[in-house]
């Protein structure tokens, strides 16, 4: 599997998005993940470790949401979980189906320390 | 103080805007790309050396290959074609860098089809866009006629299904309507095609769909 390739790209794109906001440390990183967005958490939590350390990101919590992986009907409109073997429709027996849920991606949002403000003129730190 | 900053970027961006350079790379050169993809042991290389066999007087084919040895391409060399190896170092799949590295290792602008042959798997290749035009998946008989179930992602972004070693069938015992309909279930209407590379069954259909996907590129642009 690719874990390392896209643990780096979660690094990128937290550090990106700390910058941009002045942040100095990075707490948390919020991530969602579909089901069908084949990925081993404990793994990129492995790979997260090692890559991150001497970033303002050490030692930053990974939370993963998962989302089930569904399916509509594209002739009753019945939505429904990925069966194991098959992708008839349990309402109306069609097999005619659009994979709705289970595809995202992508990390949703950061929880960082913001630097403290620089002291004005005429103020004592 | 703790501050939420949204975020909400695909994180495989980067592979996504480097896919869409590719693609302009491609059309600037004007050249077809196709990324073939498999399982390992599905008959890539065999479809691939068979349709460039047949196409390699009318059309100009070079090919890449994702692989860790350059055995699947020697067969091609010696045909006389431009080939690459996109050396993977053992990665699942290829992604937009690779492909992108590699391309200065083709003359593109002396090419109208560029194959791609991916990393055997049918997971991970799915994920990363490359930034061609077509995705060409074959399935195999001895692989089981229920892969599309398995691996939903690979078949729903096919353009055209190759299920190969139809020779095998009847030995098998492999249900091609209950293996179609899985297909269609996610990819209604794509293109199925029943070959076999060892006897050339259903090959004159693939070639057919090839060649007319080549001369409608102009247009489709």
């Amino acid at each position: 599997m690719h874990e390392l390739s896209v643990t780096q790209n979660i690094l990128e794109i937290a550090l990106r998005h700390a910058q941009q906001a002045g942040a100095v440390r990075i707490r948390e990183i919020n991530l969602v993940i579909g089901e069908l967005s084949s990925i081993v958490d404990d793994s990129v939590q492995f790979y997260w470790d090692i890559i991150s350390a001497g970033t303002i990101a050490q030692e930053a919590r990974l939370n993963f949401v998962r989302v089930p992986a569904k399916l509509r009907c594209r002739q009753c409109g019945h939505e429904f979980a990925l069966g194991r073997n098959d992708y008839v429709c349990p309402a109306c027996g069609s097999f005619a189906v659009s994979v709705v849920g289970g595809e995202e991606f992508y990390l949703d949002s950061i929880e960082v320390d913001l630097a403290e403000p620089q002291p004005g003129p005429g103020q004592t730190p | 103080m703790s501050n939420k900053i949204p975020v909400v970027e695909n994180i495989l961006n980067a592979n996504d805007q480097l896919a869409e350079e590719v693609h302009r790379r491609l059309n600037q050169a004007g050249v077809l790309a196709v990324n073939f993809m498999a399982s390992p042991g599905g008959g890539k290389t065999s479809v691939i050396v068979r349709t460039v066999r047949a196409l390699m007087d009318e059309v100009r084919i070079g090919v890449m290959d994702g692989d860790i040895v350059d055995l699947d391409l020697r067969e091609l060399a010696g045909m006389g074609i431009p080939v690459s190896l996109i050396n993977t170092g053992g990665e699942c799949h290829l992604d937009a860098n690779m492909v992108y590295r590699a391309l200065p290792s083709l003359n593109l602008d002396a090419l109208d089809l560029l194959i791609i042959e991916n990393v055997g798997n049918l997971i991970c290749p799915a994920a990363f866009k490359l930034g061609v035009h077509l995705n060409v998946v074959i399935a195999s008989v001895p692989e089981g006629d229920d892969k599309p179930y398995k691996y939903p992602q690979m078949f729903r972004g096919a353009d055209v299904l190759l299920l190969n070693k139809m020779d095998l069938q009847e030995y098998m015992g492999f249900d091609v309507e209950y293996f179609r309909r899985g297909v269609e279930a996610l990819n209604p209407g794509v293109t199925f095609l029943p070959i076999s590379c060892r006897t050339g069954e259903g090959f004159d259909a693939w070639l057919t769909w090839l060649r007319a996907q080549i001369n409608g590129r102009g247009a489709a642009k």
